[in-house]
């Protein structure tokens, strides 16, 4: 049996960290994308230019510099208030970023640019006579986004958020480089202690081969789940 | 013009002469690295392509393998496995490959090849895969062998196929780099981690290194874009 001197438990907390920052950070991702998204087909001109520069600025940057910008930057921010707090209103007030939360955050923010473009691409899929159709039942905006686009959009959305997903899940072993004691940081400082980093390393592999391939079987699922009533050539 | 910059130079207190030469040299140690990934990755992912096209299941799931794991783990735990995993290979301090793998560059090199091989593989693989029938037929009556039509007809319009997505395994590839800095190579996050240490100025420090790294995307988004406006002049639409 694998001999993992003891920190066996603690890779394993370490992997459910891992999970949680993938699922947490696709939550904002969505939404964040969903926002620029409709942000970008608007039509306002303020919003469109928001827009295209946030998914921009983020798709040209690497993620991991993003992270270490957004990680030490805000924390000297942060900083900057607390003293400013203490020198105005001599309270003493310290905030300590939390790296879960700024790992999430990141991440989120980074991938939310991904998901934009996802959705945009589907969003313009959808035949404009369904939107209009819709209108011409008298349904409002709202209805017509809930009844008849969302529902065809995410057809031809859920490929795309499977691929930025399954990317995702990879970019999160970059948190354990901004300190977030994640399954690739505690495997590291296992592997640094023991000196045997075959041992530790190959299994948080294959943890993340897991989840890759336990997803991909899930996407399926959820793809046949949105192309019902579709017919395939 | 020389003046003015010499101004800004010497009037702010993290911009100065050495750290821009800092970033230079970050700068120069990304290109190589990307730049000789790529090389070697493409001259591997082709033959592993066309093995991935094989009927021989053998030779065709060894190769699905290879690049299952290598696309299904992150590029951090695989350069993980590499750098740290090769010096306790048995023998290896001995042997003649010592002093060239106990520099960060060459696990780091040999950890980007693998990742962006099988990346690439499977990118040419569907373009392989989506040769029109006819054309393979056409080489076929005309007497080809195969890897004559392998040579003339396949490979050259899988190429071409295959350009908009290489495109973005380039970027891609570029972006992944910053993953070097992790492990002591200074490269332009390696620079701009430096930086950050030495004045402790994050915005300052990493916003510019992300600036550079937006002006490489563009560059290479650009050289792509006219790479492609040139092999897919066939398929453009007749301009009236």
């Amino acid at each position: 049996m694998l001999d993992l001197h003891g920190y066996g438990p603690s890779i394993f907390a370490g992997a459910i960290v891992t999970i949680e920052i993938a699922l947490l950070s696709l939550l904002v991702a969505l939404i964040l994308g969903m926002l620029t998204a409709v942000g970008r087909l608007s039509g306002s001109r303020v919003g469109n230019a928001i827009a295209t520069a946030y998914t921009t600025v983020i798709r040209g940057v690497p993620d991991l510099v993003l992270m270490l910008l957004i990680f030490f930057g805000a924390q000297i921010m942060v900083n900057a208030v607390s003293d400013w707090v203490l020198d105005t209103y001599d309270i003493e007030y310290y905030i300590n970023i939390n790296e879960f939360v700024a790992g999430v955050t990141t991440i989120g923010f980074i991938f939310g640019a991904y998901m934009a473009e996802t959705f945009r691409g589907a969003f313009l899929a959808v035949d404009s006579g369904q939107m209009e159709a819709g209108k011409a039942y008298g349904m409002n905006k709202y209805q017509v986004f809930r009844r008849i686009t969302f529902p065809q959009m995410m057809r031809h959305a859920i490929p795309g958020i499977g691929n930025n997903w399954l990317v995702l899940v990879k970019t999160t072993a970059l948190v354990s480089v901004i300190g977030l004691s994640d399954m690739v940081r505690l495997a590291k400082e296992a592997s640094g202690a023991v000196h045997e980093p075959f041992k530790f390393f190959i299994p948080v592999a294959i943890v993340y081969l897991a989840i890759t391939s336990v997803s991909e079987i899930g996407l399926k699922l959820l793809e046949n789940r949105f192309n019902a009533g579709t017919v395939r050539g | 013009m020389y003046d003015t910059i010499e101004q800004f130079l010497s009037s702010n207190a993290i911009f100065t002469l050495p750290t821009l030469l800092g970033y230079w040299d970050g700068l120069v140690m990304t290109v190589q690295l990307v730049f000789l990934s790529l090389i070697i990755g493409f001259f591997l992912a082709v033959p592993l392509a066309i093995m991935r096209n094989s009927r021989n299941l053998l030779i065709n799931r060894s190769v699905w393998l290879f690049t299952y794991i290598f696309r299904g783990t992150p590029l951090l735990v695989q350069l993980y496995i590499i750098y740290y995993g090769v010096a306790y290979i048995e023998g290896i301090q001995e042997s003649m490959f010592w002093p060239i793998v106990r520099e960060a560059f060459y696990p780091c090199l040999f950890a980007f090849v693998l990742n962006t091989a099988a990346y690439t593989t499977e990118i040419f693989r569907g373009a392989i895969a989506a040769t029109p029938r006819g054309e393979i037929e056409a080489a076929k009556a005309y007497g080809m062998s195969y890897s004559q039509c392998m040579r003339r007809i396949t490979l050259p319009s899988a190429f071409r196929r295959a350009l908009p997505a290489y495109s973005n395994e380039v970027i891609f590839m570029l972006h992944a780099s910053s993953i070097a800095s992790v492990v002591t190579i200074v490269d332009l996050t390696g620079a701009a981690r430096d930086v950050y240490a030495k004045y402790y100025a994050p915005f300052e420090a990493f916003s510019f290194v992300a600036l550079i790294y937006l002006c490489l995307t563009f560059c290479l988004v650009f050289g792509f874009k006219t790479l492609e406006k040139r092999w897919h002049a066939h398929l453009r639409p007749l301009q009236s």
